[in-house]
């Protein structure tokens, strides 16, 4: 059920890599670094050191009794990511690769990011780590993230706006691609969410894993058992591996959110594994938004973060297994749950981690008030409070 | 190898006269439907010895800005598989020489290797490139590449070592791939020295069992007969070619690109 380390690079029949011949080198000695320092002694202390130290592990449990209230049903726990260092769960990863990155004596770190999240936590880590980095980052998310764009700079990253394709995140995922290839000799490629080629989707997942280690640990205290339900929500899929991985082998109920945008009978969606079919994009096999003939789709959500195509291999491998659900939430769902959680718990939630509160006030009333859901609030929500106040406007000119 | 290859005769035929390949790039779809074809008919006259079909996709992540652009113009276009087969039955009318499908997997996979590589040797191609299939992961793609007679060209850079390099040898049919620089295609200012040493090891593991071209960045007759001098069977000129396109106006095409690659294919031959 569990493929830990597969080492073929192989959730089934999901992953692989399918690269550039000029990257396999690279990616080979990632690998090979990968497996030597997850379990080195002096480099998981380093990390937890910074983990705890800097990004402020570990985050909150935090039962959220007004929300549980309002909606009558099973009690609604919120695992606090979003107050992190940086205020997402990206910093896990980008700390733990940042660290590998200086032991393997690389001095230039590329990234790519979407919503700007990964690239933030990108630049502190390379900051306080001693790094260089550069973010790609597609042009349309440059202008609807352009916080994030100005906080980059200020850490000291160079932000390069990728304006091929879509101009999105798989464009700014096939440039960050492009300049390994030319600078592959010096250059890490930090990668930001649980995709690509192997070793990647392990790697992110093992950093990430965090989250859902902390789980079982903080529902133990409080409930004595695991929870009975955990969500979270599925771009790539990051935080929602991270969230699912210790709990895959337990009874919980495993639920990921994916982004149905306008709606999953539109064109204007990133529900890859709800509406998708498989093939190979950036490294790996999985679940993509394609049309007839293969072309990539682009995509939409609300959410610049979870506007991409395609989706982690091994919750396309967790999907076919039946050990995950993966639902969907609409781009009006998602503001609801937005406004909701925000006025009764005073918790503003990234618009990513909004889909997956809007699935547990689907599904919580239905649930009796004995059992538990754990949702991820995978980052807080300032960097969208634009994009929230615009989407309301528009709806109330509308009526 | 069972089967007849249109690419190993044409090593052959070179072989005897002393001649090494001019293998040159151009897009389906680009400009437009029709002046493909264009293009097309100056590469054979001009004397292009092989020829490789891209074919667009939306993600060309081995590719530079130039061919990036061509792909996106092209799929804007419309251009899409129904496109790319009549294309190349119009060339199998008038022409025998070699075609290659140069694409990605995504592409490929989509259709099923098995039932596209049947459909693809049906219509006249000979082989395929595919910059993102590696070896590891090959293996249906190789089973249905083989079961349909179609060469399957594989791709090594300058840090690809030794043991991989017989590795990827022994899966490659019709030539062999050498990716010339650290980096994406296009048009490159200068000749790397690693870029030589590369040459020479690839030549030595492919020991003459497999031709080896070279490709990426070399844009002008200069870069080509450098190259063949220090002994590429192949050369491989794309993103030149595509510029070529782009700046040329549709009267004068035919004949632009008949003249450059008369210039080409002239520093190919050796004596």
């Amino acid at each position: 059920m569990k493929p830990r380390f597969p080492k073929d690079g192989r959730f089934g029949e999901f992953g692989g890599k399918y690269i550039p011949e000029t990257l396999v080198p690279a990616i080979e000695e990632l690998e090979e670094n990968y497996l030597k320092f997850k379990n080195d002694k002096s480099f998981k202390k380093e990390l937890n050191y910074y983990l705890t130290e800097y990004a402020g592990r570990p985050t909150p449990l935090y039962f959220a009794k007004n929300l549980t209230e309002k909606i009558g049903g099973a009690k609604i726990y919120l695992k606090r990511e979003d107050l992190l260092h940086g205020g997402a769960h990206k910093i896990n990863n980008t700390l733990g690769q940042a660290l590998l990155a200086k032991r393997m004596k690389k001095k230039r770190i590329i990234a790519e990011t979407g919503a700007g999240q990964h690239g933030v936590a990108t630049a502190m880590a390379c900051a306080c780590l001693g790094l260089t980095s550069e973010v790609y980052m597609g042009y349309k998310d440059t202008i609807r993230q352009k916080l994030n764009v100005y906080r980059m700079n200020l850490l000291g990253s160079k932000v390069h706006p990728v304006k091929s394709g879509s101009q999105t995140l798989k464009d700014a995922i096939n440039e960050a691609i492009r300049d390994w290839i030319t600078n592959v000799k010096d250059t890490y490629y930090l990668l930001g969410s649980a995709v690509g080629p192997h070793p990647y989707p392990v790697m992110v997942r093992d950093f990430q894993s965090v989250i859902g280690t902390e789980i079982i640990q903080q529902m133990k205290k409080i409930n004595k058992k695991n929870p009975d339900i955990v969500i979270a929500c599925v771009g790539g899929g990051s935080n929602a591996i991270g969230t699912f991985y210790p709990l895959i082998d337990s009874d919980t109920e495993i639920i990921g959110v994916e982004a149905a945008g306008k709606g999953l009978k539109t064109e204007y969606h990133s529900a890859t594994l709800s509406a998708g079919s498989k093939g190979v994009l950036h490294g790996m096999m999985t679940y993509l938004l394609q049309d007839k003939e293969g072309q990539i789709k682009e995509t939409h959500s609300i959410s610049a973060g979870l506007d991409y195509p395609g989706v982690g291999p091994e919750h396309a491998f967790l999907k076919d297994a039946n050990r995950v659900k993966y639902r969907s939430a609409t781009d009006k769902e998602v503001i609801d749950a937005f406004l909701l959680l925000t006025r009764t718990e005073g918790i503003i939630p990234a618009l990513e981690s909004s889909h997956a509160i809007a699935e547990a006030i689907k599904i919580a009333r239905s649930k009796p008030k004995s059992e538990s859901i754990v949702v991820t609030l995978s980052g807080r929500g300032d960097k969208d409070v634009e994009v929230v106040e615009e989407y309301v406007r528009n709806i109330k000119n509308s009526r | 190898m069972s089967g007849t290859s249109r690419i190993r005769d044409k090593f052959l035929e070179l072989d005897s006269k002393n001649e090494k390949a001019l293998i040159t790039y151009t897009m389906v779809g680009y400009p437009n439907e029709k002046d493909t074809l264009t293009v097309i008919r100056g590469l054979i006259k001009g004397g292009a010895d092989i020829i490789e079909l891209g074919f667009p996709f939306s993600d060309p992540l081995a590719d530079g800005r130039v061919i990036q652009n061509a792909s996106m113009m092209s799929l804007d276009k419309g251009a899409n598989l129904g496109q790319f087969f009549r294309l190349v039955r119009k060339i199998r009318q008038e022409s025998n020489i070699p075609l290659v499908l140069m694409t990605y997997t995504n592409i490929l996979y989509h259709q099923n290797y098995e039932k596209f590589f049947k459909e693809i040797k049906n219509a006249g191609i000979d082989g395929v490139i595919t910059p993102d299939m590696t070896i590891e992961e090959s293996k249906e793609y190789l089973k249905a590449a083989r079961n349909n007679t179609i060469d399957t060209i594989f791709l090594v850079s300058p840090n690809t070592d030794k043991k991989r390099l017989e590795k990827i040898i022994r899966q490659t049919t019709g030539f062999l791939y050498l990716v010339a620089v650290y980096g994406t295609t296009g048009i490159q200012n200068k000749i790397q020295q690693y870029t030589v040493d590369a040459l020479k090891n690839t030549k030595k593991a492919a020991n003459r069992k497999i031709p080896v071209g070279i490709g990426f960045g070399i844009s002008t007759p200069d870069d080509a007969r450098y190259f063949v001098k220090q002994g590429a069977d192949a050369v491989i000129v794309g993103s030149a070619l595509i510029k070529l396109v782009e700046k040329t106006p549709p009267s004068k095409l035919e004949k632009t690109i008949i003249e450059f690659t008369k210039k080409l294919k002239n520093t190919t031959k050796v004596s």
